[in-house]
């Protein structure tokens, strides 16, 4: 028995040291460090079961250690302890406390759960349908994300932009198998379904953005298939005047703008590949009217400026050169691989250096 | 057969044969117990790949469609092929003993019943060598299992639809075996605790594998015939596949847990001299979380946006469970408060097992708040919750049952010695590898990751937990070597080997005859046997005199049937495929063996056979064997 207890103390240590070197987690990333509202009402929630479940741990932990402490068996004592049946008040009380305890829960619980599934400022559509609730359609696709901006008329992928300290609004869906929509940081995930569309609002604490960089991760959080691990995504919160300018800038990348030759000749003669190879699936203008259903690649409108490439490689042209040369080494399962065809060494330069080209004025 | 010499030593081909066509539950469990074992260590090893693979970032251990397969494997296997069957193995070897029974109900649906698990067992185990294993997770969701390439989602689904029959067959057989064959004096308010759990748990059964049948068929017709139940495209859909997996899903877990429950509320009292505190609400807390159980499977589902009233709803409804469970664990605390405890290896898993499952049941209520669970769901918080009510309730439920019920089985005890060593390695290393894992999610790992990038404060919580993983494996190890050992020395105990032995199952001579009782046993009371120990007799007041015992034949039988629908299965599986004409002639081919055999079965009258009361009454004079 002491070997256990000691076991026990170990194991307690051991855990607890490792907890203390990895803290919360990164603020980028962990639900600990909740980075607006949604995410905050589902840390309070948490906290307060977690304290009233560590208050019934320690109770029962506590009577179980005074119960196996002191009635160990003396060495082959015969004695027989006395048989109780039960006792009526004893089992009152412990019937009645857990259910006072899950009344204290479960208001708060109800009253969040009401909270958070508050989407009614997206229906008030004006004339034109437009919103003025901040609106995104996500798009979940085999190991890739899209982001359409409804009210400024933006598609873009794998990098959401959002204005801090107001309510944002999502509408998300998948358009191959399930996949789940997850910004630790920021709240609580909603499946993206094959069959309808769910709702959800998130919002982004100016304050905590800038800790955390004004940018936080987003997970796939459903199983969808070898990929699922990789198929991250990147959020960035910016304040409400510098998303303005985004928005206009990235309007500006409209079909017109997306044809423009780039002036270096080796980034020219990429785009001229690109044309021929990749622009059946992929976009490089915000303005992409093709209907969702031809819309299966992510839209590089800006990519230049993104954080990562394909969710999950360092943002430079050699790992790009690398993605496009084999992307099945780096996201086993995807649907890009083998749909155009080889490419020679200056061919995949000539792409990279386009593709870097494309910025946000 | 009909001679009561017949379970004399043997030749070995006349052991396996004997094995192969026996009806009887002691040998069915020994069978349970076997495959169960063997399909633990093979989910058990898988558990150790995926550890191994997630042990350090960017890891290329195994690549990301395996990893899907293994995952997907280690939990179908260590649900469907491990934990239930080692359970049926406890409820088959302990339950009709405990209630005065000479068997089962129906023995032969018994044999069937586990021939049925364990085809279909091997049916989904070979799809590791025939082309890849399933890959879309235990849960197997709609859009994603109709989406999977090759057969793996073929074997998942025919094989636990082959198994998942035996298993409701089983269910069917424990409830009708309770319901009327307890002994004279068994009532149910006295019925030991882990028979009461094996009845509710086969209630739940009977309600919950139907959902799964009907899921599985439709799954196995989307994929296999053509139809559209979850194909979008034709106007199907996925969520109907969830809410049949789960209204199936949810009440599996208390079919499992209870009968674990049902172990540590027999292994308590025998150890702690004292019999079980409040066992009416005991009783009624069993049936409670029974009921409960089928309320709640919408939890599972809290982000699938069924909107504010469903999750508001099914999260009260969940929270709801705590309170019989709440119940139970105080009522086990109080049941040693006063005893005079001996830790024997089963009581060390007993008393270890709750605080690690208060720890599981904890944050299973902090998941039912749903807003929090909206962060828990998918997260690796949601695998330490299940593992910790899985390992901490069910598996450590599992190894104190086998210590405390090997005697029962097999006549010998397992080393404490050792018995001792598995304990400490396999609970300091469940609790390394899962305490740490509650944090991992809430520091925004998702579950089901193949692998994880540096960078994001992860990689210390899941290398300490591939360590713990490893202490586990090695304290499984001890005790295999614990096993051969025992079984090598095999030194015969005799009856009631703990001496503290409670209920009826202890009263009976060892080894068991396989008649199990002689005479019916008068039942006077909860805890029979310890009421006639107490008034100093030695044996069981016999409701019956000396007579004529009437005993089934085995039967080659339930191999067949089930060995036609394992034949049946690959037809099925491979008919839609390019230049496989003999699929179609194979389909028919098992099922002809199978109906043949049903046929066979019930034209031919087999009336069984009697073990004369002379010869009952020789044996008694030359003494037990």
């Amino acid at each position: 028995m002491k070997r256990k207890l000691t076991n026990w103390r170990l194991f307690t240590f051991t855990s607890l040291t490792a907890l203390f070197l990895s803290g919360c987690g990164e603020p980028f990333l962990s639900t600990l460090t909740p980075a607006g509202e949604a995410g905050q009402t589902a840390y309070d929630l948490m906290l307060l079961s977690t304290w009233i479940m560590v208050g019934v741990v320690i109770v029962v932990s506590v009577l179980f250690a005074i119960a196996v402490l002191k009635f160990r068996r003396k060495k082959d004592d015969p004695a027989i302890p006395k048989q109780v049946e039960g006792s009526h008040v004893l089992e009152m009380i412990w019937t009645i406390i857990p259910i006072i305890l899950l009344i204290i829960l479960a208001i708060p619980t109800v009253l969040a759960t009401f909270d958070l599934a508050d989407t009614k400022a997206m229906d008030k559509k004006k004339e034109d349908g437009t919103t003025d609730a901040m609106v995104v359609n996500v798009r979940a696709n085999l190991y890739w994300w899209e982001f359409e901006y409804p009210n400024q008329k933006i598609i873009t992928s794998q990098e959401l932009v959002v204005p801090t300290d107001q309510k944002v609004y999502f509408n998300v869906k998948a358009s191959d198998v399930k996949h789940s929509f997850w910004i630790p940081a920021a709240g609580g995930k909603i499946d993206t379904n094959v069959e309808n569309v769910n709702q959800i609002w998130l919002e982004f604490d100016g304050e905590k953005a800038e800790e955390a960089d004004n940018l936080f991760y987003g997970k796939c959080a459903e199983l969808c298939g070898p990929s699922h691990a990789l198929m991250d995504f990147k959020v960035h919160a910016l304040p409400k005047r510098e998303f303005d300018q985004w928005v206009t800038a990235m309007q500006a990348i409209d079909a017109k703008a997306a044809e423009a030759k780039p002036e270096d000749p080796a980034a020219a003669a990429g785009q001229e590949i690109f044309n021929q190879k990749c622009l059946s699936c992929h976009a490089v203008t915000t303005a992409d009217a093709r209907p969702e259903a031809a819309r299966t690649a992510p839209n590089l409108a800006g990519f230049g400026e993104r954080e990562r490439i394909a969710g999950i490689l360092e943002h430079n042209e050699e790992e790009l050169k690398n993605w496009i040369s084999n992307p099945e080494e780096y996201k086993p399962g995807n649907k890009m691989t083998g749909t155009y065809g080889e490419l020679s060494d200056q061919e995949t330069d000539q792409l990279a250096a386009y593709l870097m080209s494309l910025k946000v004025e | 057969m009909s001679s009561i010499a017949h379970t004399q030593k043997r030749g070995f081909t006349s052991t396996v044969w004997e094995y192969l066509t026996t009806v009887d539950h002691k040998k069915i469990a020994i069978l349970y117990l076997l495959a169960g074992g063997f399909f633990f260590i093979v989910g058990g090893i898988e558990a150790m790949m995926i550890r191994i693979q997630l042990a350090v970032p960017n890891n290329d251990f195994v690549s990301a469609g395996l990893f899907n397969e293994i995952i997907t494997m280690h939990g179908t296997t260590m649900i469907f092929l491990a934990a239930m069957p080692l359970l049926f193995a406890f409820m088959n070897a302990v339950m009709p003993l405990q209630i005065g029974a000479r068997d089962v109900a129906f023995p032969f649906v018994n044999a069937l019943g586990f021939w049925l698990f364990f085809f279909g067992g091997l049916f989904l185990n070979l799809s590791w060598f025939l082309g890849g294993a399933p890959d879309a997770g235990w849960t197997s969701y709609a859009s994603l299992s109709l989406a999977s390439e090759g057969h793996g989602i073929d074997f998942y689904a025919l094989g636990l639809q082959i198994s998942g029959f035996g298993t409701l067959m089983g269910g069917i057989n424990f409830l009708v075996t309770i319901i009327n064959m307890r002994a004279p004096g068994m009532t149910y308010m006295r019925m030991p605790l882990f028979t009461w759990t094996t009845f509710v748990a086969s209630a739940l059964i009977l309600f919950a594998f139907p959902p799964l049948t009907v899921g599985l068929f439709m799954l196995i017709f989307d994929r296999m015939f053509g139809s559209g139940f979850f194909d979008v495209a034709m106007g199907g859909n996925t969520i109907i596949w969830e809410h049949f997996f789960w209204i199936f899903g949810h009440p599996e877990v208390y079919i499992l847990v209870l009968p674990a429950f049902g172990l540590f509320s027999e292994i308590f009292p025998t150890f702690a001299r004292k019999r079980l505190f409040g066992y009416s609400s005991m009783v009624f807390a069993t049936v409670l979380i029974g009921f409960l159980g089928f309320m709640v499977w919408a939890h599972h589902m809290f982000t699938t946006g069924l909107g504010p009233v469903a999750n508001a709803i099914f999260a009260v409804a969940t929270m709801a469970i705590a309170v019989p469970t709440g119940i139970k664990i105080f009522n086990w605390i109080l049941t040693i408060w006063g005893g005079s405890i001996k830790f024997t290896v089963p009581m060390l898993y007993a008393v270890a097992f709750i605080p690690s499952f208060v720890m599981g049941g904890v944050t299973g209520v902090m998941q039912a708040a749903a807003p929090a669970d909206y962060q828990f769901h998918d997260s690796y918080f949601i695998v330490a919750h299940f593992h910790y009510v899985i390992v901490g309730g069910i598996v450590l439920g599992l190894l104190g049952g086998a210590h405390f019920y090997w005697p029962l089985m097999f006549g010998t005890m397992l080393s404490e010695k050792l018995g001792k060593i598995t304990f400490v390695l396999f609970l300091v290393g469940f609790h390394l590898t899962f305490f740490i894992q509650h944090f991992l999610g809430l520091m925004g790992m998702p579950r089901r990751v193949w692998t994880f990038l540096e960078g994001q404060g992860l990689e210390t919580g899941n290398l300490i937990s591939s360590i713990g993983a490893g202490l586990m494996a090695l304290g499984i190890l001890v005790l295999l070597v614990n096993i051969v050992i025992t079984q090598k020395n095999n030194i015969q105990v005799g009856r009631d080997p703990w001496k503290d032995g409670r209920t009826l199952e202890w009263a009976i001579p060892s080894p068991t005859p396989f008649y199990n009782f002689k005479q019916l046993p008068l039942v006077r009371g909860l805890d029979a046997f310890w009421i006639e120990k107490m008034e100093g007799k030695t044996d069981m007041t016999p409701a019956e005199p000396i007579g004529d015992i009437h005993m089934p034949n085995n039967s080659f039988v339930p191999f067949v049937i089930s060995l036609g629908l394992f034949i049946a299965a690959f037809g099925a599986m491979y008919h839609a495929d390019e230049g496989k004409d003999w699929a179609i002639p194979v389909l028919i081919i098992g099922m002809l063996i199978t109906f043949g055999a049903m046929l066979y079965r019930s034209v031919k009258d087999d009336h069984g056979y009697h073990i004369h009361k002379e010869d009952l009454l020789d044996e008694a004079e030359g003494g037990t064997r």
